[in-house]
């Protein structure tokens, strides 16, 4: 059997996955950027307690793998009485992982707005708050946003983890046809591609957008 | 709410450190296949074939754009369709080593990159062929700048070991997992493994660290 009569045959089954795919992407990716930013803006505070939590968050996700992460959260937290199902536990796991690695370019894309912005928000007497959301974020928003692009490819691959906490995605739904077909080549060939084209045609081009959208915004393209 | 037990925990840790060693031959193993092909992987996308280039370029974006998890699967199962039967340890380095080793030639092409172009052409000057001119000339000068990418790696590799217990090699996950469903218990078999790998990653990237800078300072580049 050839993958495109392969493909004819399953389409229904892949694209039930790849919609899985795309879910558990989306929420880890609205989950990962608010934890970025809350996480990036804590490491810069000069509150000792804010600082030290936001270290040891980022350490602790930096320095363990996604899949230890995602069984503790699957396996480890039903015994603290905190039960959650495996579609949450698998976007959760994940944008928390992608979080802590996001959190580092938050904190590097606002290390990088010039002093002199600093200095001219607090000589026109705005507060911190008004300072950092009005000048200081959407500039280093533009300045972080291509490593962000490299971040949600990673992000992207790391939702196949998720199959292992038995989430219906691309990932899974393949690997169950390939128990019952053993048409490995074509089933795995199959996946291999439409996590290329969903990285290559849509995280990264959207990524591009975004860029020169926020650019233009910013009065820099 | 939860019960950790200790003499579970002792009990546990002789099979969790060897399953250890297991992890880092892994870690180590596949790093040495991707060191190697990522520099080949390198060097063929600077060759003046176009159609070379083009392939290998193509090559590397779609592995690094396609999870490790399913190239590891991918491997494992394909090859007996065709009748290579790998084992589980072997697909699994082959799997490892591949996809890092995308990822280190790019680490290596912006490293080649960073040499002067005056490098080059006193190496053609000198009438050195394309092998002399990158192990004498280029590559001595392109590592440094590429180390602390290098070193990056080294500790993704590592955290990335985790994906081969898919395919039963009995590194850390594997044995977390098995002793778990033996006794009924996940709680110490996946928290100690969380404390494994924070214990070997958080000090490894400090010593990358450290390395990097001494080998620069050998280098006498500060």
């Amino acid at each position: 059997m050839n993958i495109f009569d392969f493909v004819i045959q399953y389409w229904p089954r892949l694209l039930a996955g790849t919609g899985m795919t795309v879910a558990q992407f989306f929420l880890a990716a609205v989950l990962g950027v608010a934890i970025a930013l809350l996480m990036g803006l804590m490491k810069l505070s000069s509150n000792k307690l804010l600082r030290g939590s936001a270290v040891t968050y980022i350490e602790i996700f930096r320095g363990t793998s996604l899949l230890v992460q995602l069984y503790w959260i699957f396996f480890v937290l039903p015994l603290f009485g905190l039960s959650i199902d495996k579609f949450t536990a698998g976007y959760v796991a994940v944008g928390m992982n992608i979080g802590a690695y996001g959190a580092e370019l938050v904190r590097g894309g606002i290390l990088s707005v010039p002093k002199g912005q600093w200095e001219a928000a607090l000589a026109i007497n705005m507060s911190p708050a008004q300072r950092m959301r009005r000048i200081i974020l959407p500039q280093a928003l533009v300045n972080m946003l291509p490593p962000w692009g490299n971040l949600m490819i990673e992000l992207l691959k790391g939702t196949a983890l998720v199959s292992l906490i038995s989430v219906a995605d691309l990932m899974f739904e393949t690997k169950q046809i390939n128990g019952s077909t053993f048409l490995s080549a074509q089933a795995f060939g199959a996946a291999l591609i439409i996590y290329y084209v969903l990285a290559r045609f849509m995280v990264t081009p959207f990524m591009r957008w975004l860029e020169a959208y926020m650019a233009r915004k910013m009065g820099r393209a | 709410m939860f019960d950790w037990k200790w003499e579970f925990a002792w009990e546990i840790l002789p099979r969790l450190v060897s399953a250890t060693g297991n992890t880092l031959l892994a870690a180590g193993a596949g790093y040495a296949i991707a060191l190697v092909l990522g520099l080949a992987l390198a060097i063929a996308q600077r060759s003046p074939y176009r159609g070379l280039t083009f392939v290998v370029r193509e090559f590397v974006e779609f592995i690094r754009s396609t999870p490790l998890l399913l190239q590891i699967f991918f491997i494992f199962y394909v090859g007996p369709q065709f009748g290579i039967r790998l084992s589980p340890w072997m697909s699994g380095m082959i799997a490892i080593g591949l996809h890092y080793s995308c990822y280190l030639s790019e680490v290596y092409r912006g490293g080649i990159e960073s040499v002067p172009k005056g490098q080059w052409e006193a190496a053609i000057a000198l009438n050195m062929t394309t092998v002399q001119k990158y192990r004498r000339v280029i590559i001595p000068q392109a590592i440094p700048s590429a180390l602390s990418g290098m070193g990056n790696y080294l500790v993704g590799i590592f955290k990335d070991t985790p994906m081969l217990s898919v395919i039963g090699v009995a590194e850390l996950i594997h044995t977390a997992n098995a002793i778990g469903s033996e006794h009924y218990r996940f709680l110490e078999p996946f928290t100690m493994v969380g404390i494994i790998f924070l214990a070997i990653s958080l000090p490894a990237a400090g010593l990358i660290r450290l390395a990097e800078g001494r080998v620069r300072r050998k280098l006498g580049l500060k």
